[in-house]
């Protein structure tokens, strides 16, 4: 999220002529804690990494900023020993969340044999395998805010709804929520650890980013926020069983999600309504539609704001445009 | 601290010690049946929409209750929900409490606490253990810390999911923060709970609750299982928008009450608000 938001912020500063300052990185705090069976959350700052750990090795949803990334290792190193990165997993192509895909992949070794290995050269095997949706990878091959070294590209990439396999004692599903957060959004299901790995379709420090500019919309984070309602259970009166790490925020379970959810779709509704009787963005934003969510998860100022918010979901949920000359 | 929080706690404590010897810890331990004489209308039916009154609520939690709908409750992923610790002293059922000891010193470590409906069960650890990082999971019950003031049962608690300080729709925020005070006088208990949200409330909200101790020995279980009690299409939420919400003055006009003071805030609590509003 945070790379958009630079992104965003380094747009804005073009358009009015200035030059966009650098803000050096800072290495944020990393610490850790068990969720449940094989899979810890590490928490980098303001986002967040699972980790999957087991007698094959460890596998990773996301790596973080760059400047965070020899913490991010330095924890894995801890929880982990010397089991080898096997996987990378990106949810999406955001650089806060890839921005640590070339240390760490470097760090890791893939099992390369058979056919493939002559294909994938001797040298594949030195490095984790990265895995996205392939929605992500083309925007993390396009040059701009989501360019990556090749080194730290994805290896594996699936076009489909959904891709799976089996690690570490458990079936991982990867789940693609098509133009959500991003157009190539993916959430990791640990199925027997029953814990869900959600990037960025669900976070709880603000209200829902949408990167409208790289394919996300407002119907698809609220999609994806009712999917994952729809595979998890609770342990017993809406609390625990499945789990859910959020891209950014605290651990959650269902009750959460589905606090985030009511909220997203009851804001939903409103702007729709606006929309209907014809309200203009800045009208919408004097009448401060979300005032009863805006001390939780709005800003007036810094990265994602409320304003920010308000203007993508009356993007996202206007009417499309007729294309210019289409009957 | 607000004066009137002050001299609140002062008279609330004082009541205390000069009610029970002073010891260091006092057992809390058997089952409570609570004296639903404070705020009875609101406890077993529930509040009316639009009450508000004497609350000291800001105006995003008059929105969000404003344009609440109870039918939010008949969505199967709402069905199960326990009341929160913020307010499950309120409910009905009984309390139990139960200490775990240290078997060499005989000090408490751990007070357990467990209301009947929806199971609410809950551990005030007494050992000054660290607080869960903040990305760690909040909990219905949160957690908590506890110590003693004299004979008084003080609980700090925080890391808690975002619930409610009432069933009409009053919200609280997963910032809130309780402070509880539990203070015995025989077989009376009282239950002071100050309530403070950067999100919700512009000043601690504080209550308290009487039980009396029973001979009851146990708390039977609550089982709970959703159904689907109305077919909806997948997503929907239920809600008023804002403005379109045609109870909201309902309590007022059955109470010939100016509408003004129905929408709480916290200078309704105040004799001078009755004052301001006769003009």
């Amino acid at each position: 999220m945070a790379a958009l938001l630079v992104f965003l912020a380094a747009g804005a500063r073009a358009e009015q002529g200035a030059r966009p300052s650098v803000t050096p990185a800072q290495t944020p705090v990393v610490r850790s804690l068990h969720v449940q069976g094989n899979v810890w959350m590490i928490n980098a700052g303001s986002v967040n990494v699972a980790a999957q750990i087991g007698d094959q090795g460890v596998l990773l949803v996301d790596t973080g900023t760059e400047a965070a990334a020899d913490a991010i290792l330095a924890e894995v190193r801890r929880l982990a020993g010397d089991k080898p990165i096997r996987y990378i997993v990106n949810t999406h192509a955001h650089r806060d969340h890839t921005g640590g895909n070339v240390k760490i992949a470097a760090a890791g070794k893939s099992v390369i044999s058979g056919n493939f290995a002559a294909q994938a050269g001797a040298g594949a095997a030195n490095a984790a395998k990265i895995l996205a949706h392939e929605q992500t990878q083309i925007l993390m091959l396009a040059p701009g805010p989501l360019g990556v070294a090749e080194a730290g590209r994805p290896t594996d990439t699936f076009f489909v709804e959904k891709d799976a396999f089996y690690f570490n004692d458990e079936a991982v599903e990867l789940l693609h929520q098509p133009d959500a957060h991003t157009s190539g959004d993916i959430m990791v299901y640990f199925r027997k650890s029953d814990v869900i790995a959600a990037g960025d379709v669900y976070i709880n420090t603000t209200f829902p980013v949408i990167d409208r500019e790289h394919g996300g919309s407002y119907a698809g984070i609220l999609a994806a926020l009712n999917r994952i309602i729809d595979i998890t259970v609770p342990r017993d009166k809406e609390e625990g069983g499945t789990y859910v790490i959020p891209g950014h925020g605290r651990l959650a379970d269902e009750a959460d999600v589905v606090d985030y959810r009511d909220m997203a779709t009851i804001v939903r509704d409103r702007v729709r309504d606006a929309i209907g009787r014809k309200m203009s963005l800045d009208q919408m934003k004097a009448a401060r539609l979300v005032r009863d969510y805006e001390g939780r998860f709005g800003a007036s100022q810094g990265t994602w704001t409320t304003d920010a918010f308000i203007e993508a979901a009356y993007r996202s949920l206007s009417p499309a445009r007729p294309a210019a000359g289409a009957r | 601290m607000p004066h009137i929080v002050r001299v609140f706690l002062f008279v609330t404590l004082v009541w205390g010690a000069a009610a029970t010897p002073a010891v260091a810890q006092v057992d809390f331990s058997g089952v409570w049946a609570p004296i639903m004489h404070e705020d009875s209308v609101e406890r077993a039916a529930g509040p009316d929409i639009g009450d508000f009154l004497g609350l000291p609520i800001n105006d995003a939690a008059r929105q969000r209750a404003e344009t609440w709908d109870a039918s939010l409750l008949t969505l199967p992923e709402h069905q199960c929900k326990p009341h929160p610790s913020t307010y499950g002293f309120r409910g009905v059922g009984n309390l139990r409490i139960w200490n775990d000891a240290d078997p060499e010193s005989g000090q408490i470590v751990t007070v357990h606490t467990h209301i009947q409906w929806m199971e609410q069960k809950r551990e005030i650890f007494m050992d000054g253990r660290p607080r869960p990082p903040d990305f760690a999971a909040h909990t219905w019950q949160g957690f908590s810390l506890g110590h003693w003031e004299g004979p008084v049962l003080v609980v700090e608690t925080d890391h808690l999911k975002a619930g409610w300080m009432r069933r009409n729709g009053l919200a609280l925020s997963d910032r809130a923060h309780m402070t509880e005070r539990f203070i015995r006088h025989g077989d009376l208990l009282t239950h002071v709970y100050i309530i403070e949200d950067p999100v919700y409330l512009t000043e601690p909200l504080i209550k308290t609750n009487g039980f009396r101790l029973t001979t009851q020995v146990a708390n039977p279980p609550y089982p709970c299982k959703e159904v689907v009690e109305v077919p909806r299409d997948t997503g929907e939420v239920p809600h008023y928008l804002p403005g379109q919400n045609p109870y909201v003055t309902e309590f007022a006009e059955k109470h010939k009450l100016p509408v003004e003071a129905t929408r709480g805030g916290a200078e309704t609590a105040l004799p001078e608000f009755g004052r301001k509003i006769r003009k």
